[in-house]
C-alpha cells in the first residue's frame, strides 16, 4: 500500500490583552513569584464569577478575519469539564458548537515546487489558559508538585486547521506564516519557546488509492519551529514502520519528548476524557457586532502576504529573500528600518538572511534581541562602502559586534585594522609582489588568468588583508602591462 | 418586649429617633442568640466583636447628628454560602472547614454600605442541597415553631433565625425554593428575586442558571428595605441585569385594585395538605376583598418541572462543584497515594451522600451518550415552562400558588426517601427554571399551629408588583401574626 500522509493541526495562541480574559489581572506572568499574578476570579475560588474582557474577542475577531473566517454572530462559552491541578475550577471556559469563527483558509505556498495550497481553517474560538505544575525533578519520578496559577485565565485562541497538510513540512510552513500573521496582527508574540503559541497535531496515513483513512494518532507538547517537523516527521515514521510490520496503529494521544527526540504513548482511546461540555450559565451568548468586524476587517494591519509583495516591488529584492524578511514580524521590522538608511537593499537583505540570521540561530535568539541593531548593520555596511574596511573585513568586524554589541566604528578604531586607502602604498606593494613573482607574472602573460588570482593573493597576504581587492585587481594588471 | 423582637424598620426608625441605641439592639440580639441557639442552631458563626464595633460606629454617627444609611443598626445574618471577607464560609459542607474567603460577596458590600450589621453566617443544607436544613455537614438547624420538625431548606438557618428573633433579617439563596420554603415552613417573608436583579457574586455556585440571593424577613416592609440594598446591576456578574431599580418601599404603598390574579390549577395536586388548600383559598378570598380579580389559570408543563429542574440543577452543580477537589483550598484526605486517590479520597470523605448524590445525577446527565436524552432535553422542557409562564402573564399580573404541599414536616421523616423530599420543591422550583421573582409569604396557621405559606410569582423584574400584592395582603390579612413560642421543655421530652 502507499500511503499518504494526512496532518491537521490545532494551534494555541496567547492574545497579548493588557488583562487576563475574565479579569482584571495582568497577562505579564512570565518570572513573576508564584501566585502573585492572580485574584479570585482567576484562581476559581467559590463564588467568583467571570466577566469577558471585550479586548479578547476584539483579538479573537482580527484573528478570525485575517485568517479569511466566517464571524458567528452568536457565539457561545462552554464549560470543558476534567480534573487536573492547574486548573482551579475544574473545568475551563471555552468554546464548543459555535466558536467564533469559522470556515477558514490560508494559504501557503511550499518552498521547492513554488506551488501554492489553500489550508482550509475549522475553526478559530475562545478560552482561557491554566496554570502550571512545577514537578520536583521528573514529571513521573516526583514525589510532590507545585501548582502556580499565574498563568490560569490568559486569554488563548485556538486555531483549528483541517486535515490538509500532506507532509510535514508543510505543516511546518504553515505554522511560521501564522505566527507572522498573528505577529502582524498584534494579537500574539508566537513565541512557542515561551509558550505564547502551542501547537498540537492529529496525523495519520490513508491509502492513497483507496483514499481510506487510518487511525489518527494525536502528538502533543510540540514547543519549538524545529520540533513541529521532527515530531511529525517521527510520527510518520512509525506509523509507516508499524503499518509495514503488519501492526495496527492505536488511536491515542502522544507526547513529544523534546530531549529524546520520540513522541510517547500518553492515553489510548479508552482513556480518552469525557469532558461533559455544556453551555457556561455564568457568561451570556458571545454577540458579535457586524459592525464592529467590519471596522476590525477594514483597519487590518498589513499582513505578511502584503507586506512580502511590497518588499520585492519598493526594494527590488528576490521573492525568496522577501519571504525570508516577512517570515516575522520583527525581522520584516529590522529589515525596513535598516532599509530606510541603506541605498542597496539586496546588500542588506544578504548581510541579515546570512550573517545576521545565521549568528542568532547559532545562538537561538530571535531578531528581537539581536545584539546588531539595523542602525549598526548600516554603520557598517557605510564603513565598508567608504571603503575603510573591505568585504573580507567587514565580516570579522560584524562577529565582533555580533558578540560585544559594539558599534562597527568603535570596533574598527580599537583594533586599528582599516583598509589601505593610499594608492600609492598599494601600488609600492603590488610592485614588490610583482617582482617577487616572475613566474606568476609570465604565466599571465601567456594567457593564465587564475596567476592574476594567486598576485591578488599576494597583496593581500602582504596587506593582512586590508587592500581593495577592486583596485589590487587592477593595479597588477596595469603594472604588467607597463613591464 | 425586647428589642430583637422589632423589625428591621422599626429598628432603623426608633434609631433615627434617638430612642434607643445601635448597641442597645445588638445587646439583645445576642442575648436572645445566647439563650436559644442551642436550641435552633441557626448560626455557624457569630462575629459579636464585630457587630458590635459596627454598632457604637453607627451610634456615633447619631450622635453626631450625621445622616444615616437605610439599614442601619439592622443586624443580618447570612447564608453560608455567600462569601464574607475574613469569615469563614463552608456551604454547610466539610469539604470547605475552614476556608475563609478574601473578598466579600457584592451583596455583603452592599448590605455594608446601607449600613446593615452582619452579625453571623447561617447554617443550611450542604451546598444548598436540600429542603430540610438536615443535609448540613455540622448539625440539623430546628424550627422553632416546633424544634422537633426541620425550619426547610435550604436556608434554613436564615429562616429560623429570623423567625426565633435572633435577627432581623438574613440572606439565603433560592435554587428551587431554597428562600421561600423555609420562610413558609417558619412563617418568615422570602423574596426569590428575578435571576439577575441581584449579583450573584459571592454567592458559591450550586447551579448557577438558577440560583438568586433574596431577603427573608419578619414582614413585608422589611423585605422591601433589604431589596432596595442589595439590587442592582454588578459589574462583577455577567448575568446581573442593568435596570433601574424603583424604591420597593413606596411601591409597597399603592393598592391592588383590579389586579388580576392567576391561580394555576396544576399547583392543586395529589397530596396536597387540606389545611394548605384551605388557608390558599381563603387567603385568595383576601385578594378580592381588596378588589383583586382572582381567576383559574393553566400552566401546562408544570408537572415536568421537577424533573427538569433535578436535570439542570444536578448538571450544573457536578462542574460547580468539582473544583472541591483539596488542591487549593478547603478539606484534603490525609492519606493519598497518588493524584487521582487524593481527588477521590477527598471528594469521598469531604462531601455528604446529597451532594455526592447530586453530583452523580448531574454527571450522568451530561455525559457523552446521555446529554441529548438528558440535559438537552431538560433545557428544552425549560423553555417550555418558561413560556407557559409568559403566556399566563399575558392575562394576569401575578400568580398565586402554595409554597409546598405540607406544613413543616417532622426531622427525619424524610431524610431516607430523597425522592419525597424533592417533592418539597414542586411549586417553587420551576419559578427558578422561569427566572421569575416570587415571594413567599404567611397566610396562616395548621391546627398545629404551624406557619402556612402563600407564593405570589411576578413577571420578570416585577418585584415591585408581588411586593406590593404581599404587603396589601399582610396588611388585611384577619389571621393575625404570631410568633413561635420557642420551647425547650417539650423537645428535651421528645429528645428522651
Amino acid at each position: 500500500m502507499k500511503e499518504e500522509v494526512v496532518i491537521g493541526l490545532e494551534i494555541h495562541i496567547q492574545l497579548m490583552t493588557k488583562a487576563k480574559i475574565f479579569c482584571h489581572c495582568s497577562t505579564d506572568y512570565i518570572g513573576k513569584e508564584p501566585n502573585t499574578n492572580t485574584c479570585p476570579v482567576c484562581l476559581g475560588l467559590p463564588g467568583s464569577l467571570p466577566v469577558l474582557n471585550k479586548k479578547v474577542l476584539e483579538f479573537a475577531v482580527r484573528t478570525s478575519v485575517a485568517l479569511n473566517c466566517k464571524i458567528n454572530q452568536v457565539s457561545r462559552f462552554h464549560r470543558k469539564n476534567y480534573f487536573y491541578p492547574d486548573l482551579p475550577k475544574a473545568y475551563q471556559i471555552s468554546q464548543y458548537d459555535t466558536p467564533l469563527g469559522i470556515n477558514g483558509y490560508m494559504e501557503i505556498s511550499l518552498s521547492e515546487s513554488k506551488e501554492k495550497r489553500k489550508i482550509r481553517i475549522t475553526r478559530v474560538h475562545i478560552e482561557e489558559d491554566a496554570g502550571k505544575l512545577v514537578h520536583e525533578g521528573d514529571i513521573t519520578s516526583s514525589s510532590y508538585s507545585l501548582a502556580d496559577y499565574n498563568r490560569c485565565g490568559i486569554p488563548l485562541a485556538e486555531i483549528v486547521t483541517e486535515p490538509d497538510f500532506r507532509s510535514p513540512e508543510e505543516a511546518q510552513i504553515f505554522l511560521v506564516k501564522l505566527r507572522s500573521i498573528v505577529q502582524h496582527l498584534g494579537v500574539c508574540d508566537g513565541n512557542m519557546e515561551e509558550g505564547s503559541m502551542r501547537c498540537d497535531a492529529n496525523i495519520s496515513l490513508r491509502d492513497a488509492k483507496t483514499g481510506a483513512l487510518g487511525t489518527k494518532v494525536e502528538i502533543k507538547n510540540i514547543n519549538s519551529f524545529k520540533a513541529v517537523k521532527k515530531a511529525l516527521q517521527f510520527e510518520v515514521d512509525r506509523q509507516k514502520r508499524l503499518l509495514a510490520e503488519g501492526e495496527k496503529i492505536i488511536q491515542e494521544t502522544r507526547h513529544w519528548n523534546e530531549s529524546k527526540f520520540i513522541t510517547i504513548s500518553m492515553r489510548s482511546k479508552e482513556e480518552a476524557h469525557d469532558y461533559r461540555y455544556f453551555p457556561e450559565p455564568d457568561l451570556l451568548p458571545l454577540k458579535v457586532d457586524l459592525k464592529m468586524v467590519d471596522k476590525i476587517r477594514k483597519n487590518l494591519p498589513e499582513l505578511p502576504e502584503a507586506r512580502r509583495k511590497r518588499f520585492i516591488k519598493d526594494y527590488q529584492i528576490p521573492e525568496y529573500d522577501a519571504e525570508i524578511l516577512t517570515s516575522s514580524k520583527s525581522l520584516g521590522d529590522y529589515y525596513e528600518r535598516a532599509a530606510s538608511l541603506y541605498t542597496d537593499k539586496k546588500v542588506l537583505s544578504n548581510w541579515i538572511m546570512g550573517e545576521l540570521l545565521h549568528n542568532l540561530n547559532e545562538e537561538k535568539k530571535e531578531i528581537e534581541y539581536s545584539p546588531i541593531s539595523s542602525e549598526s548593520l548600516v554603520g557598517m555596511l557605510n564603513l565598508m562602502d567608504k571603503g575603510v574596511i573591505s568585504g573580507k573585513m567587514a565580516k570579522d568586524v560584524f562577529e565582533k559586534m555580533f558578540k560585544t554589541g559594539k558599534e562597527a566604528s568603535q570596533i574598527v578604531k580599537e583594533s586599528g585594522v582599516t583598509q589601505i586607502t593610499d594608492e600609492n602604498e598599494l601600488i609600492k606593494i603590488v610592485d614588490k609582489v610583482i617582482n617577487e613573482n616572475p613566474k606568476s607574472v609570465d604565466d599571465y602573460n601567456q594567457g593564465k588568468e587564475k596567476a592574476l588570482n594567486y598576485l591578488v593573493g599576494q597583496v593581500m597576504r602582504h596587506t593582512k588583508g586590508r587592500a581593495k581587492p577592486d583596485f589590487v585587481f587592477a593595479a597588477i594588471k596595469q603594472r604588467i602591462k607597463k613591464l | 418586649m425586647t428589642l430583637n423582637q422589632l423589625t428591621a424598620h422599626e429598628v432603623v426608625d426608633s434609631i433615627k429617633k434617638k430612642k434607643i441605641t445601635a448597641c442597645e439592639v445588638m445587646q439583645d440580639i445576642f442575648n436572645q442568640i445566647d439563650k436559644v441557639d442551642n436550641l435552633i442552631k441557626a448560626f455557624l458563626v457569630i462575629n459579636r466583636e464585630e457587630a458590635l464595633k459596627q454598632a457604637k460606629k453607627i451610634d456615633t454617627k447619631v450622635k453626631n447628628g450625621e445622616e444615616l444609611p437605610p439599614l442601619a443598626g439592622v443586624a443580618v445574618a447570612i447564608k453560608d454560602i455567600i462569601t464574607t471577607q475574613g469569615t469563614e464560609t463552608t456551604c454547610g459542607s466539610k469539604i470547605l472547614k475552614g476556608f475563609i474567603p478574601p473578598y466579600n460577596a457584592t451583596v455583603i458590600n452592599r448590605l455594608k454600605e446601607a449600613g446593615a450589621i452582619i452579625i453571623g453566617k447561617t447554617n443550611m443544607d450542604e451546598f444548598a442541597m436540600g429542603s430540610s436544613t438536615e443535609n448540613s455537614a455540622f448539625g440539623p438547624t430546628h424550627n422553632p415553631w416546633d424544634l422537633e420538625r426541620v425550619p426547610g431548606g435550604s436556608s434554613g438557618g436564615s429562616a429560623a433565625a429570623v423567625a426565633a428573633d435572633e435577627t432581623f433579617v438574613a440572606l439565603g439563596t433560592d435554587t428551587g425554593g431554597s428562600i421561600r420554603q423555609p420562610a413558609s415552613f417558619c412563617g418568615m417573608v422570602g423574596l426569590k428575586p428575578t435571576y439577575g436583579r441581584v449579583s450573584r457574586y459571592g454567592l458559591v455556585a450550586y447551579a448557577s442558571s438558577l440560583d438568586q440571593i433574596g431577603p427573608i424577613t419578619k414582614d413585608v416592609t422589611d423585605c422591601a428595605l433589604m431589596m432596595n440594598a442589595i439590587s442592582g446591576h454588578d459589574n462583577m456578574d455577567s448575568t446581573s441585569v442593568n435596570l433601574e431599580i424603583p424604591d420597593y418601599l413606596k411601591s409597597c404603598q399603592a393598592g391592588i385594585k383590579d389586579l388580576k390574579i392567576g391561580v394555576p390549577k396544576e399547583y392543586f395536586i395529589e397530596g396536597i395538605d387540606p389545611e394548605i388548600k384551605d388557608a390558599l383559598y381563603r387567603a385568595l378570598k383576601i385578594f378580592e376583598k381588596l378588589g383583586a380579580k382572582v381567576e383559574e389559570v393553566s400552566l401546562p408543563h408544570t408537572e415536568y418541572s421537577l424533573p427538569t429542574y433535578y436535570l439542570i440543577a444536578t448538571a450544573e452543580a457536578s462542574s460547580n462543584l468539582a473544583r472541591y477537589d483539596g488542591v487549593q483550598y478547603g478539606y484534603r484526605a490525609e492519606e493519598y497515594e497518588d493524584l487521582s486517590s487524593m481527588y477521590q479520597k477527598t471528594r469521598s470523605e469531604g462531601f455528604g451522600s446529597e451532594v455526592k448524590r447530586r453530583i452523580m445525577l448531574g454527571t450522568y446527565a451530561l455525559s457523552s451518550g446521555y446529554y441529548d436524552a438528558y440535559y438537552l432535553k431538560a433545557q428544552k422542557v425549560r423553555t417550555l415552562i418558561k413560556e407557559g409562564f409568559d403566556k399566563a402573564f399575558t392575562k394576569y399580573d401575578i400568580l398565586v400558588t402554595p409554597v409546598s404541599p405540607t406544613p413543616a414536616f417532622k426531622m427525619n421523616e424524610k431524610v431516607s426517601d430523597p425522592l419525597t423530599m424533592y417533592l418539597s420543591d414542586i411549586y417553587t422550583s420551576p419559578i427558578n427554571l422561569a427566572g421569575l421573582p416570587a415571594i413567599s409569604i404567611n397566610c396562616g396557621y395548621s391546627k398545629n399551629n404551624l406557619p402556612i405559606g402563600l407564593q405570589i410569582i411576578g413577571k420578570h423584574f416585577s418585584e415591585e408588583t408581588i411586593l406590593r400584592a404581599a404587603f396589601n395582603f399582610e396588611q388585611n390579612n384577619d389571621v393575625g401574626k404570631r410568633k413561635p413560642l420557642i420551647k425547650p421543655a417539650k423537645y428535651k421530652e421528645a429528645a428522651e
